[in-house]
């Protein structure tokens, strides 16, 4: 019995003694792996796991490794935060990336703000960094920015009445208010605005009423999941003549699988570098760091990318990057740091951060992109 | 014309889906009362399977056997593990086991087959049918001839074999059917291994139409289950009208007065039918003689 418990007691000493030699920076994220997100989760919380993997292998950061502790808030808000609330008291992390959905980074972002900690939101609103909040930033482009895209293209071809298809999840749905709200800056009315459920097997109706409104030029289909690849198909089964326009949601190769190459061809998306790839010019700030992406996270899970797990990467980028020049892992250290970001290349666009500035990208970010042959081709 | 010509193929492609899952249902109701949420789970595997063969090379009709054949396998261990162990407690709590069961499903899936959203090629091709102005996809009548052929075997089912009028017998008194010799055991059995079957079927026809998910059942078992009970639960027929009925009012609500109310329109006309029709459009009333 004696001996037991001094072996125990040694144990334990050594346990302590070898955790405190080699230090570690803990960071945490919450993430929609389940439940209705997943879309986004899903791919985020692979990118993590799998680049805190890498890191860790090359040695860490300032020969430190990093400790992720991971949780899934099946897009609930309300577990969002008490996953935030447990990373910042129980896990001790210095900083948070998470928030795959809008509800859900809001969520995060008071309990952050509250306790100083740097929380990096990986979800598309405006709202979570406008008004700029000190320890708030965000990766992916706002939805908003998506449509401004969108219509800048059509405003060059001369396209001046538009026909709507939005699904009615949550992507669809944010992004079909997002557009409708900046639509008129561009000269553009939307003469038929139709709605589909995410689960609907047919949308060749929605699509037949737009058709036959008078006067549409060209349809735009804001949507996530199977429905945006239907509605292509439906679109060729009726044999629209008109340009179709799909969102960001959907710039992943599998939408070109889904939808066939065939009915698929001339759709026009805002996509990242991630998509072309190989296309970019060896000069092109992003090349490295998205062939990186692509082939390390294309080999571990055997799907292929999308914009969503780039979120991901891009958001671990920044906070590397900021934990490395800061030299500390302090959160107020890191949080500075992250301000001070400036032409950081990842996967979304080259990140420039400021106090007044949270997101970092720009219009630019974004890529016009039209599928040729089953291809993603840059739109000039 | 053509426009309402549109909406109507619109409305039968999907509701020749929603006939082909609500058939599904008629068998375990009609042999045990129980209303079996998991059935739109089965349709989920047919589809996912047939790809996760078809994907592994296996040519396209062989790879749907093996959905098909695989899926009722499942049916079959669901009714030995969860259902059997439960005999004798009220049709609810079974009810609530198919539900357990359902989730059960979606989530090996989800750990089996990832998240992706997948579809495999259409049988006779994607060019679209021209009649009249509209168009309708070759797969929509592979849909609909599938929900037909499936309707006339069970109505030959329950109305021609003995096995059929067994399985009636066992749903209208267990007992009484035990004494005359029925082996209900096996009847429930073949039940689940019919409706998984059926289910499983409806996944492969359907899935170039719909394309697939680990978590399409859901919405499938919900559609298909207001298609039965619209037609009448348990009753062949009523699942067949019900199913077009369905598809047809949405796409007809979508096309006509807006897409945002189709769901909304489906579920006023059931409640409706309902109220008036509480056994549904073709479902029997239940006499029992004293």
């Amino acid at each position: 019995m004696q001996k037991t418990l001094t072996t125990t007691a040694l144990a334990t000493l050594l346990a302590l003694g070898a955790t405190a030699a080699s230090a570690e920076i803990r960071i945490g994220a919450s993430v929609s792996a389940t439940g209705p997100a997943a879309f986004l989760g899903d791919p985020e919380a692979k990118t993590l796991e799998m680049l805190v993997e890498q890191i860790n292998e090359k040695g860490g950061i300032n020969g430190e490794e990093i400790a992720l502790t991971l949780y899934d808030d099946g897009g609930d808000p309300n577990k969002a935060r008490t996953f935030a609330t447990r990373l910042i008291e129980d896990d001790e992390v210095v900083a948070i990336i998470g928030g795959s959905t809008t509800g859900t980074s809001m969520s995060i972002l008071s309990v952050a703000e509250d306790n100083e900690i740097p929380f990096i939101s990986l979800a598309g609103a405006i709202e979570i960094i406008d008004p700029v909040k000190p320890f708030t930033f965000k990766t992916p482009h706002t939805d908003r920015m998506a449509c401004q895209k969108i219509f800048e293209d059509m405003q060059k071809q001369g396209i001046t009445t538009i026909g709507m298809i939005s699904g009615t999840d949550g992507f669809g749905a944010s992004m079909q208010a997002q557009c409708k709200d900046v639509v008129g800056e561009y000269g553009i009315t939307v003469a038929a605005d139709e709605t589909y459920n995410p689960t609907d097997a047919d949308m060749t109706t929605q699509l037949t009423k737009i058709r036959n409104t008078e006067g549409v030029q060209a349809v735009l289909n804001p949507g996530f999941g199977q429905g945006p690849s239907i509605v292509t198909r439906n679109y060729r089964q009726l044999a629209i003549d008109l340009p179709l326009y799909q969102s960001h949601g959907v710039a992943s190769d599998g939408f070109i699988e889904l939808a066939g190459a065939e009915a698929a061809e001339g759709v026009r998306l805002p996509g990242t570098a991630l998509l072309i790839a190989d296309q970019l010019g060896a000069d092109d700030p992003q090349k490295a760091v998205v062939d990186a992406y692509k082939t390390a996270f294309e080999e571990k899970t055997g799907t292929s990318v999308g914009t969503f797990g780039g979120y991901a990467h891009d958001a671990f980028l920044i906070l590397t990057d900021a934990i490395t020049r800061a030299g500390s892992a302090e959160p107020q250290a890191i949080r500075d740091a992250i301000e001070a970001t400036s032409g950081l290349a990842g996967t979304t666009g080259v990140y420039t951060m400021s106090p007044e500035n949270h997101l970092g990208l720009d219009l630019s970010a974004f890529r016009m992109l039209e599928i040729k042959g089953g291809e993603w081709t840059v739109v000039e | 014309m053509p426009e309402l010509l549109q909406f109507l193929f619109s409305g039968v492609t999907v509701g020749a889906v929603y006939a082909l899952v609500a058939l599904g249902f008629t068998i375990i109701y009609n042999a045990s009362d129980v209303v079996n949420f998991a059935q739109g789970e089965f349709v989920m595997l047919g589809g996912m399977l047939t790809f996760v063969c078809h994907a592994a090379g296996l040519p396209l009709p062989l790879a749907a056997l093996i959905a098909i054949a695989a899926t009722s396998a499942i049916g079959v261990a669901m009714n030995k593990l969860a259902i059997e162990p439960a005999r004798g407690a009220p049709v609810v709590s079974l009810i609530i086991i198919t539900i357990g069961a359902s989730i059960f499903i979606r989530g090996g899936a989800q750990l089996l087959f990832g998240k992706q959203i997948h579809s495999f090629p259409a049988f006779s091709g994607d060019t679209p049918l021209r009649i009249g102005g509209a168009t309708i996809l070759p797969q929509s009548l592979w849909v609909i001839g599938g929900a037909v052929v499936v309707f006339v075997g069970l109505w030959l089912f329950f109305t021609r074999t003995l096995t059929g009028r067994a399985v009636l017998a066992t749903s209208n008194n267990r007992l009484a059917a035990q004494l005359v010799g029925i082996n209900t055991g096996f009847v429930m059995t073949l039940s689940f291994a019919l409706s998984a079957g059926i289910g499983a079927l409806a996944g492969v026809l359907a899935t170039p139409i719909t394309l697939t998910s680990y978590d399409v059942g859901l919405a499938f078992a919900l559609k298909g289950f207001a298609a039965a009970m619209l037609g009448g639960m348990g009753n062949p027929k009523g699942a067949l009208a019900g199913g077009f009925l369905l598809g047809l009012i949405e796409a007809l609500t979508a096309g006509y007065l807006s897409s945002q109310y189709k769901d909304a329109a489906a579920f006023v006309v059931i409640l409706l039918v309902l109220f008036f029709m509480p056994q549904g459009l073709f479902g029997q009333k239940s006499v029992d003689r004293v």
